[in-house]
């Protein structure tokens, strides 16, 4: 069962790096996003503060969603995902291989880099730190939840637009526990509360939405 | 070993074929015939499970194909390539394998390569390689391929006369080992051992 996901995330891995532009945009397009909102807004240090954990954590859906379209489709194309689902081991193992892989190189890089852009909005050490705890939690359930999107979506002609749309409103609850974490940790309420609510959703999610999505895979396969 | 049972294939609103039954035994060969649209692919898919017949059923050993089991039996080469660009020849076929579960040595990939005329490509990425030679890196998962039942959707496509001979030869002898096949070709390729069947599809 290891054996077959460790596969996958290999495999992906390894495609990843031998096409770093795919990274790389999706991590600019977080940083680009996020200054923005400095820039717009002006050095008012109290309302940037106050926006700061939704600001980050909206664009870091925004840039999880834009690697989303290919999750499957390069497979798909090129009629690998066939080889996949025809594997003997169940379709589920492989996609939770791709979710993995998938977080490594857009969740991972997200985190590590939220906590330099967090100082642009003057906030504190402790919230920092709870940002980049909350990101690194909670994305792997914005992979998990995004895979059933992209299988869903596979092989539909604009499926990126109706991927958002489908996959975005699934992605509320993280973000109302994500920046509330970071919010509660600013305001002394502390933020384990959030923190384990986060960690509970990357759970399930990381678990049960390969399993559906493979289900999704099965019919676009037909 | 692999029986089809009254299939009947419908695709949208139309009705491929029905009342479709064979029986394949070991070292034999399925040779689908039919013009495009006839519906043989729609039957190669069938047979591997991926397209569930509007009626009728597929056995595998005498048990029904929605089994790990059955696909641990398969090797199935579709008309799409399923090489990545980006990995090279030999990344690809190790991939390939670890994938679906089965021991290939580094020392048997590069065999394998070098069987299908990619000696000295190794190490090239896939995407700079002709039509014909990417062909090659996916026909080159048969060579050390030991499961019993191939399933080859047009695996003369893009292949020069050489190589032609060349798979022909590879598939007599893995029904020689007593394997099966089935396959679809529009060229009529002469495989020197085993039975052959025909079955046309109109």
């Amino acid at each position: 069962m290891l054996k077959i996901i460790t596969a996958v995330i290999g495999r992906d891995l390894k495609l990843a790096m031998r096409r770093q532009a795919d990274i790389v945009s999706a991590l600019f397009f977080f940083v680009i996003v996020v200054s923005l909102f400095p820039l717009g807004i002006g050095p008012e240090p109290d309302l940037l503060r106050k926006l700061a954990p939704g600001v980050l954590w909206v664009a870091a859906l925004l840039a999880t969603m834009l690697s989303l379209p290919r999750l499957f489709a390069d497979d798909h194309r090129d009629g690998t995902l066939e080889q996949l689902a025809l594997a003997p081991h169940p379709l589920g193992l492989v996609v939770t291989g791709k979710v993995i892989a998938h977080w490594l190189v857009s969740g991972l890089p997200l985190a590590l880099i939220a906590p330099v852009l967090g100082i642009q909005f003057d906030l504190s050490a402790d919230a920092l730190v709870v940002l980049t705890f909350a990101i690194l939690l909670g994305t792997p359930a914005l992979s998990g939840i995004g895979a059933i999107g992209a299988a869903l979506t596979l092989g539909l002609r604009g499926g990126g637009v109706l991927l958002s749309l489908l996959v975005l409103p699934l992605y509320i609850p993280v973000l109302i526990f994500g920046a509330g974490a970071v919010d509660a940790t600013v305001t002394g309420l502390g933020g384990e509360g959030h923190l384990s609510l986060l960690a509970a959703l990357t759970f399930a999610s990381v678990g049960f939405a390969p399993w559906a999505a493979a289900a999704a895979l099965k019919i676009a396969l037909e | 070993m692999l029986e089809a049972d009254n299939l009947e294939c419908v695709r949208g609103e139309r009705r491929l074929f029905a009342g479709l039954n064979f029986k394949l035994a070991a070292g034999e060969l399925l040779y689908l015939q039919g013009k495009n649209g006839a519906g043989k692919t729609s039957l190669l898919r069938m047979l591997i499970g991926l397209l569930l017949p509007a009626s009728g059923e597929i056995r595998w050993k005498g048990l029904a194909i929605e089994s790990d089991e059955f696909r641990a039996d398969l090797c199935y080469l579709g008309h799409l390539n399923a090489i990545k660009e980006e990995l090279t020849p030999l990344e690809n076929l190790l991939a390939a394998a670890r994938l679906a579960d089965e021991d290939l040595s580094e020392d048997d990939a590069i065999d394998a390569l070098e069987q299908v005329g990619l000696a000295g490509r190794e190490d090239l990425a896939c995407k700079y390689l002709s039509q014909g030679q990417k062909r090659r890196v996916a026909l080159a998962r048969l060579v050390k391929e030991r499961r019993p039942l191939w399933i080859l959707d047009e695996p003369f496509v893009a292949l020069d006369v050489a190589a032609v001979d060349w798979l022909a030869g590879l598939i007599s002898a893995h029904l020689q080992r007593g394997g099966l096949a089935v396959m679809t070709t529009h060229q009529p390729v002469d495989i020197p051992a085993g039975t052959v069947r025909e079955l046309k599809l109109s």
